[in-house]
């Protein structure tokens, strides 16, 4: 088991920033949140720890860690 | 066409009880004869136990309803001496379609483990089902066991006392009153005798209609489990198609919430829907539709005193995964060895209450497992469509996704983890077999292990020493010795021994495991028992 990373842990930040709103880019808003969706649960496989998963639901939602 | 479900099965006989003095007492009354109340007369019965079967009606089910048995009833039918033709008219399928709009998403295969007698899944019109119950009935019947079934007996009122139930019966020659040292109600989800004793029913209820329809038709669709998510036919909502026996196909069509139930109902609107799906050039014939709407709930406790629910008429699930008459057969499964201990002195009253604990766990997890799959089927809000779509769109490209589709998780058997009247793991042997699990089929020679289990408890032993009988306290357990020599596909050392040497096992009458250890230890077993029979 390990812990949700909440600190600084992607190289070369704007450049993933940039590719993200880039594969959005001339998307109807409805095709961006599928895309969003697919998203999601493509990362949330590759993460596969259940912990962390219900960590990173608790930290988007802003909820305090029990 | 001559349809088996408009026939009486058991049409209404004047039984002497009419005529007595003064109300006549049986040890069990089951009411309703559907096939939880069937299934639970026939094993009392064959444990040499007075029951009288009560039902309103005198047919079978009306139309197909529930079609799909999973391997642990039809194992529990094989107890009941009823399994055989089951599986013999039954359908047998493993390949399951998924469909999304107008693609083919993915195909599963259910892929059943080999060793077992019995397959994954049979698909069999209930109306069958509960004939082959009927037929049972009647061969005990003739071998003389103290067994009534009485059609067009409908209770219509009842009164309850600390050590019995008293029931006043309406029939068409009028009404007449019986005791029951024990009632059990399987009187269904709009279980009368629930409403007349006041007890609560609380869950979740679905707003969604769904059109069943059987079809009787020559097509060449294989005999797979195919499902629609949207599908062009049926836009915004779900599709199901099972093949049963007899050429006639079962098919779900969701239609949503807002609609007239009367109106769809009528062929001339359901044929145009079963045609935009199986197409024009297809002669089908529809025996029967309905339009039913689900809820997930159930009661509080599942005993009450002396009268104890079974089936729907405790708890109901959403159809999806066939957990409805599966696990009410698991209910009466788990309730009569029990009862009949109770009736013969063997155990305390409350030993029953072991019931209320094992199955409500069984309820909750199959309402938990239903409430999923309906949530998935129909999505409740945009964001749910949202992944719900997305799952099945990943699911398409890659295999991760294909765990997440959730057309309904079909029906496997409960373990009761923490029941009271387990004892302690003490065997270093597969999780699978652990103590509260059903016993796993293994085949031996020419037949199998769950053949030689069941209705007494049952010691196993596996390359292991110990009594040929025990009696503990009025309980008799009998050793079934064998070798893992005994099986040489190694199933047997595989699903009760793993990585151990050897293994004894103490089996309840309803094939779970009580208790497990490497060796026999006579004290160690005996409060064993003990504590299966609700004494510790």
């Amino acid at each position: 088991m390990s812990d949700l990373t909440l600190t600084p842990n992607i190289d070369n930040a704007d450049d993933f920033y940039a590719d993200l709103l880039e594969a959005h880019e001339g998307l109807e808003k409805s095709d961006s949140e599928a895309l969003n969706a697919r998203l999601i649960l493509i990362l949330a496989n590759h993460i596969g720890d259940r912990q962390v998963l219900s960590q990173a639901l608790n930290a988007a939602a802003f909820k305090m860690e029990e | 066409m001559n349809k088996i479900f408009e026939t009486p099965m058991y049409p209404y006989t004047r039984s002497p009880d009419q005529d007595a003095p003064v109300p006549v007492r049986h040890q069990v009354v089951i009411i309703g004869a559907g096939p939880v109340g069937l299934a639970a007369a026939i094993d009392l019965a064959q444990q040499g136990v007075d029951v009288v079967v009560l039902d309103d009606n005198d047919k079978v089910s009306f139309g197909s309803r529930a079609i799909c048995f999973a391997k642990r009833p039809l194992e529990i039918l094989d107890r009941l001496g009823c399994g055989q033709p089951m599986v013999d008219k039954g359908v047998e399928w493993d390949v399951g379609k998924v469909f999304f709009d107008e693609r083919e998403v993915y195909t599963f295969d259910l892929l059943p483990e080999e060793g077992h007698r019995r397959p994954a899944f049979i698909n069999l019109q209930q109306y069958y089902f509960e004939e082959y119950l009927v037929d049972r009935v009647r061969e005990l019947q003739k071998e003389g066991a103290n067994l009534d079934l009485r059609g067009r007996n409908k209770v219509s009122a009842v009164g309850t006392h600390p050590d019995h139930v008293t029931l006043e019966i309406d029939t068409p020659e009028g009404s007449y009153n019986i005791e029951a040292d024990w009632l059990i109600a399987c009187d269904g989800a709009n279980s009368t005798l629930r409403a007349m004793l006041g007890k609560d029913f609380v869950g979740r209820v679905f707003e969604d209609n769904f059109l069943i329809a059987d079809v009787v038709m020559e097509a060449d669709f294989p005999t797979e489990r195919w499902f629609w998510f949207d599908p062009p036919f049926n836009r915004g909502q779900s599709a199901l198609l099972h093949k049963q026996p007899d050429n006639v196909w079962r098919i779900d069509l969701q239609l949503g919430w807002d609609i007239d139930k009367e109106r769809e109902k009528r062929p001339e609107n359901v044929i145009p829907r079963l045609k935009a799906m199986l197409g024009d050039d297809i002669d089908f014939e529809l025996e029967w539709v309905s339009i039913y709407t689900f809820q997930c709930r159930r009661m509080e406790q599942f005993r009450h005193d002396r009268v104890i629910f079974a089936g729907d008429a405790a708890h109901q699930v959403s159809p999806f995964g066939a957990r409805g008459a599966n696990s009410g057969l698991q209910d009466t499964d788990n309730l009569c060895w029990k009862l009949k201990l109770v009736l013969d002195g063997k155990a305390p009253e409350t030993l029953l209450d072991s019931y209320d604990v094992e199955r409500v766990h069984g309820a909750d997890e199959n309402i938990l497992n239903s409430t999923r799959s309906t949530d998935f089927i129909t999505p409740k809000s945009d964001t749910s469509r949202l992944f719900r779509d997305a799952v099945l769109d990943l699911a398409e490209q890659y295999e991760f996704a294909r765990p997440l589709v959730n057309a309904g998780r079909l029906s496997v058997p409960c373990t009761y983890d923490g029941s009271p009247l387990n004892s302690a793991d003490a065997l270093a042997g597969p999780a699978r077999t652990r103590p509260g699990s059903p016993c796993l089929d293994v085949p031996l020679g020419d037949g199998f292990l769950l053949q030689e289990l069941g209705d007494r408890f049952t010691l196993l032993t596996i390359d292991a020493e110990a009594p040929d009988e025990i009696v503990e306290d009025g309980v008799t357990v009998t050793r079934l010795a064998l070798s893992v020599k005994d099986d040489p596909t190694l199933a047997l050392k595989e699903r009760y021994l793993g990585d151990a040497e050897s293994g004894v096992y103490l089996i309840r009458p309803d094939q779970h495991v009580a208790a497990r250890r490497a060796t026999y230890d006579d004290n160690l077993f005996r409060a064993a028992i003990r504590r299966a029979t609700g004494k510790e």
